[in-house]
C-alpha cells in the first residue's frame, strides 16, 4: 500500500538534511534559548540565518531559473490560512522554543524536551489531518489566491526584490551589530 | 582552529550555506527545503497501524502516504537533519543534555513535568499552525520567502509578530534578562 521515493530521492534527501541539520546546530538555532532570545528581542541569530539564506538562495535560484529553466515550488497563498497559521505557529514556536527543523535538530544536540515537542507535532499533524477537510471548505478559501509570488503579481524584477531585499538586510544588519544582549550563543 | 570542530559559526555563514544548500535541493532534485509534511507522513503512517481504513479515507492523508511515496526524500531529510545536527554537536564539542532551559525554569519552575507539557502543547500548535498555513520555518520562511510567494512572506511576518507577542506575554520584560 505504501511507496518508498527511489533510491536516488532519499540518498539525496539524506545528504541534504545532513548538512541542514550541521549547519542549523553550529548557527546555534538549535538551542532554546537563541530562539526565546529572538522572540524577546535580545538576540538575533534566527533573523540573521533567515534573512541571509533568503536572499543568497534567492541569488541563484531565480539566476537557475532564468539560465536554465529550474522550476519552482510556488505554495499557494491563501492568505486567511497564511495568517491564521502563522499566528498559532507562532504561538507554538515559543511555548516549545522550536520550529519543527529546529526542533529535529536540538534533539540531536541533546535537548532531550525537545522529544515531547516532536510528539506533540505528530498528535498536531493527526488533529489537523482530521479537520483538513472543513478547513479546506471555510478558512482556507478565504483569500484564496493561488501560486502568487511578489515579482509575479507586480510584473517588477525578481532582481529587484532581491536587491530591495539584500539592502534591506544588510541596514538590519547593521541596526542589530552589537544589539545582542545575551553575549551570544555558546 | 579546525573550522570542522569549531562550535559555532557565524550566523551570516551558517544563512549561506543554508542558501546554497537551496540552489542544490532545487537545481538537483527538483524540491525545496521543507520539513513539516514529514509529520503528517507519519502521523498517517502511524495511525494506519491502528485504524488503516481510516487513513485511507482521510484525503488528506492519502494525498501525501498513498497518491506520494509515504516514504519520500523529505522524511530521510529529517533523518539526515538529526544526524547531522548530532555530529556537528559532538564534532564541536557542544552537545548538551538538556532537560528544562534556564529561561523556562525561571518562569515555570524547575520540575520536567511542566516543560514537557509545554514542550508538546506547543509542538501540537506548531504543526497545526504550519499546516493551516502550507508550511514551516523552512518550506515557507526560508524556500518560500526567496522565492518570494507572497503567503511565505505574509506567514513568516505573522509568525514574527505573534512570537514576540507571546514571549513577552509568557515571559514578559523580566524574561529577557534570563534568556
Amino acid at each position: 500500500m505504501f511507496k518508498f521515493d527511489s533510491a536516488q530521492n532519499l540518498v539525496l534527501g539524506l545528504v541534504a538534511g545532513l548538512v541542514f541539520g550541521f549547519l542549523l546546530q553550529r548557527g546555534a538555532v538549535t538551542r532554546y534559548r537563541v530562539i526565546l532570545g529572538q522572540f524577546l528581542w535580545t538576540n538575533h541569530t534566527m533573523l540573521r540565518v533567515m534573512l541571509t539564506a533568503i536572499v543568497v538562495g534567492a541569488i541563484g535560484i531565480y539566476a537557475m531559473h532564468q539560465l536554465w529553466a529550474v522550476k519552482l515550488h510556488i505554495k499557494d497563498t491563501a492568505l486567511l490560512g497564511n495568517v491564521v497559521g502563522g499566528a498559532i505557529f507562532g504561538i507554538g514556536m515559543v511555548v516549545l522554543g522550536y520550529c519543527p527543523g529546529t526542533g529535529v535538530g536540538a534533539l540531536g544536540e541533546g535537548s532531550r524536551h525537545a522529544i515531547f515537542g516532536l510528539l506533540g507535532m505528530l498528535v498536531g499533524a493527526a488533529v489537523y489531518a482530521e479537520f483538513h477537510a472543513a478547513l479546506k471548505k471555510s478558512l482556507l478559501k478565504v483569500a484564496d489566491l493561488g501560486k502568487i509570488t511578489l515579482p509575479g503579481t507586480s510584473h517588477i524584477s525578481p532582481w529587484v526584490f532581491i536587491a530591495a531585499t539584500a539592502v534591506i538586510a544588510a541596514i538590519v544588519f547593521r541596526l542589530l551589530h552589537g544589539r545582542d544582549l545575551v553575549a551570544g550563543p555558546e | 582552529m579546525n573550522v570542522l570542530t569549531k562550535p559555532r559559526w557565524s550566523p551570516y555563514t551558517v544563512g549561506a550555506g543554508i542558501g546554497i544548500l537551496s540552489w542544490i535541493t532545487f537545481g538537483l532534485m527538483g524540491k525545496a527545503l521543507g520539513v513539516s509534511t514529514t509529520f503528517v507522513r507519519l502521523a498517517g503512517l502511524i495511525e494506519s497501524i491502528f485504524v488503516p481504513a481510516h487513513v485511507k479515507a482521510n484525503g488528506y492523508y492519502a494525498k501525501y502516504i498513498i497518491e506520494q511515496p509515504a516514504v519520500d526524500w523529505q522524511m530521510a531529510l529529517v533523518v539526515g537533519l538529526f544526524i547531522g545536527a548530532l555530529v556537528s554537536s559532538l564534532l564541536g564539542r557542544s552537545h548538551k543534555v538538556e532537560h528544562v532551559p534556564k529561561l523556562w525554569a525561571s518562569r515555570f519552575g524547575p520540575g520536567k513535568g511542566y516543560r514537557y507539557l509545554g514542550a508538546f502543547v506547543g509542538g501540537i500548535f506548531v504543526l497545526i499552525g504550519a499546516r493551516m498555513a502550507g508550511g514551516c520555518t523552512s518550506g515557507h520562511g526560508i524556500s518560500g520567502g526567496l522565492q518570494y510567494a507572497v503567503g511565505s512572506w505574509v506567514f513568516f511576518v505573522v509568525l514574527l509578530l505573534s512570537g514576540v507577542a507571546t514571549a513577552f506575554a509568557l515571559f514578559g520584560k523580566e524574561g529577557r534578562k534570563n534568556v
